[in-house]
């Protein structure tokens, strides 16, 4: 039997949420978000959890408060979609700057205009390079687990960096799905009281966000990204222990789906991974040795973790939900990156692929496959409507 | 002021001219007001005598920012607060065009209220239709800077304890030049005052009164749009010329409406010519 209750993805997340027992949330209302922060406020309202559900008037103040209650020791909690993830984007950039253990929810949706409130990946790829680190779930259960798992890595004292937990927007918040969700002692367990390093105190004062000149600035910098590139094996060992505690798969850093077996590799995030599982099932039935790498922690890049599990693969095929526009799509990019002046040397094609809702059907993840297989393709765009003729640009 | 006359279809009436009929069936909800506020404003340009070529419409984000697709005008739809420094823009690059905002209130007066303010300070010459229908309706009922203390939206369960907003009293002390507020229930007035507002040189802001009765309205016992514009008729009181900090807005209680402001002012166009003139002249000597 299945372990869990039928909830709505949103409905879960927020009661995910409570289980962490943040004790300020603050958000401001962005469809497909929304929905969230709802069911937050409901919890809050009712008396479930003990925390400040603060109504704000933009996204750029519910990031701030976030922000400002978070140095001053608290555990927080925000979450916001598109636009509104662009207007959060000066105070995330403050937020892992000062090294505060902000953990959020992106509902991923793409980015005006035109204005389009459905899925894709276009708004957290923005903040890449932001020093947050962010993890991709594929559906509304992984969610909630990278959630709890979220919370850990940030305020791990090796680490004090904020997390960005990354849900496709529509396709997991507003679907209903079996999720598992512990009893709030076992969530206690797993996840203690946030104990700050540091934290605005009257006893004893101190100043965050101040100013650094040319003699200061690039060693902040500097001890991020050192930060970063060491909380990868802390990522996969919370995972472990997850796995270990809730007897349910976490796998870290990247799931491996018939990885080591296939010469061709498709390297996706987020839900579509589902799709693209049973296109993969489809044609190794048909005897290709196709498989599936689904990224889960895209920053910090897992570069090393990467390389050992595709030298062995002819063809990677990268389907992402984004495009690094007049470049290629950022995580093709990166994983290119990987392979220069090591052994191995696949062939590593991009294709983007659902963008603002279009539907990615098992059709056109076959028809990326074929044309990777084929020959080297780069931003090459799939589902389009036609054949867009672009007037006075040469084929 | 209900009359019990053949009701007038959209063929016979003369907005259609303004409307893009191919975009119709329109989204807004069966009860909703915003319709009615398009109308007002269509009738209102009319009214004013204005080349409708030379009127643009700029929206925010929301149920009322949808009117910018629907109107045929020049209509831009802007990004979640920003069509106050758009129609800036927009009306320093051609002072000609005859620029109006259209937009809610939590477009106007939360994410996007600093710029009402300084819009309002500097005196620009902008006409802003707010529709307040007390939240957030297009992502689903929440609490916004206009909704009454005590209401209950998806966001205040038990009742909203947040004061609001007096849109009348904030764009008086800002400095606005022309601040009136209307209901939908008041459709002939409205429609005066917005083609006052038109005309009217510097910042003029017209607040429209209209029920959300898919969340606002079922959450606060007026599940119907009828049942609003019942309250609208019972609790509107009309008051030219009142004190705009006598305008706030609780969930019962009177709701004041009619002009507050109407002065003269120079725009900020006029002081820029000013100076710009006056440089002018110190060159040339």
């Amino acid at each position: 039997m299945v372990k869990g209750r039928m909830l709505q993805g949103a409905r879960a997340m927020a009661e995910m949420v409570a289980l962490c027992r943040p004790k300020v949330i603050s958000a401001y209302p962005i469809t497909p978000q929304t929905l969230i922060v709802e069911e937050l406020s409901q919890i809050v309202a009712d008396g479930d959890l003990e925390a400040e559900f603060i109504n704000v008037e933009g996204e750029h103040s519910a990031a701030s408060v976030c922000l400002g209650a978070c140095a001053a020791g608290a555990r927080v909690f925000t979450c916001s979609s598109s636009q509104g993830i662009l207007l959060m984007s000066e105070v995330i950039f403050n937020i892992s700057g000062m090294r505060l253990p902000v953990v959020m929810i992106c509902v991923n949706r793409s980015v005006s205009a035109p204005l389009n409130i459905w899925n894709d990946q276009q708004d957290s790829m923005i903040l890449r390079d932001s020093g947050w680190i962010q993890l991709y779930a594929e559906n509304n259960q992984e969610t909630c687990d990278l959630l709890l798992q979220a919370y850990r890595i940030a305020e791990d004292h090796r680490v004090m960096l904020p997390v960005m937990v990354c849900a496709d927007g529509y396709v997991l918040p507003h679907a209903y799905e079996i999720v598992d969700l512990p009893d709030q002692e076992k969530a206690d367990a797993f996840l203690p009281f946030y104990e700050p390093i540091y934290k605005l105190d009257v006893e004893n004062p101190s100043t965050m966000g101040a100013y650094a000149d040319p003699e200061k600035y690039m060693e902040t910098r500097y001890m991020i990204q050192e930060t970063l590139k060491k909380s990868i094996p802390i990522v996969e060992e919370v995972a472990r222990d997850f796995s270990n505690t809730f007897a349910r798969p976490s796998y870290g850093l990247f799931e491996n789906y018939h990885v080591d077996d296939s010469s061709t590799v498709v390297v996706a995030l987020g839900s579509m991974a589902g799709t693209i599982k049973d296109a993969i099932d489809e044609l190794r039935t048909e005897g290709e040795k196709v498989g599936l790498l689904r990224m889960i922690c895209y920053r910090p890049f897992p570069k090393e973790a990467l390389y050992e599990a595709l030298r062995n693969a002819v063809n990677i095929v990268v389907i992402e939900k984004d495009i690094s526009l007049g470049a290629s799509g950022a995580v093709a990019t990166d994983m290119r990156a990987i392979f220069q002046g090591r052994d191995a040397s696949p062939r590593i094609s991009g294709f983007v692929i659902g963008l603002g809702g279009r539907d990615v059907t098992i059709d056109d993840i076959k028809l990326a496959i074929k044309k990777a297989q084929q020959q080297f393709e780069d931003a090459d765009f799939i589902g389009l409507k036609e054949e867009l003729e672009l007037e006075g640009i040469d084929a | 002021m209900t009359s019990t006359k053949t009701p007038v279809t959209l063929e016979e009436s003369n907005i259609e001219s303004f409307l893009r009929m191919d975009r119709m069936p329109h989204i807004w909800c069966a009860g909703c007001g915003i319709g009615t506020a398009v109308g007002c404003f269509a009738r209102a340009v009319e009214r004013a005598g204005l080349d409708p070529d030379k009127v643009s419409l700029i929206s925010g984000i929301g149920c009322a920012g949808r009117a910018a697709g629907y109107v045929k005008l020049d209509s831009f739809h802007t990004t979640h607060g920003r069509a106050l420094p758009f129609a800036t823009g927009l009306k320093l690059g051609n002072p000609e065009l005859n620029v109006v905002v259209f937009s809610g209130d939590g477009d106007l007066l939360a994410i996007g209220g600093n710029h009402l303010i300084h819009s309002a300070r500097r005196n620009i010459d902008l006409t802003v239709i707010c529709i307040n229908n007390f939240n957030y309706g297009m992502t689903g009922g929440q609490m916004g800077p206009t909704t009454p203390i005590d209401a209950r939206t998806t966001t205040t369960p038990y009742g909203n304890v947040e004061y609001p907003f007096n849109a009348p009293y904030l764009l008086a002390a800002s400095g606005a030049t022309y601040v009136s507020r209307w209901t939908v229930m008041h459709p002939r007035e409205l429609e005066r005052s917005i083609a006052e507002a038109l005309v009217k040189p510097g910042f003029s802001f017209v607040e429209v009164l209209s029920p959300c009765p898919a969340l606002y309205g079922r959450l606060n016992k007026e599940s119907k749009g009828l049942d609003t514009m019942h309250t609208y008729l019972k609790r509107s009181v009309i008051r030219n010329g009142a004190d705009p900090k006598d305008a706030e807005i609780g969930l019962n209680g009177p709701i004041l409406v009619g002009k507050y402001v109407d002065i003269e002012r120079p725009t900020l166009w006029d002081c820029c010519k000013q100076v710009f003139d006056r440089v002018k002249e110190k060159k040339s000597k």
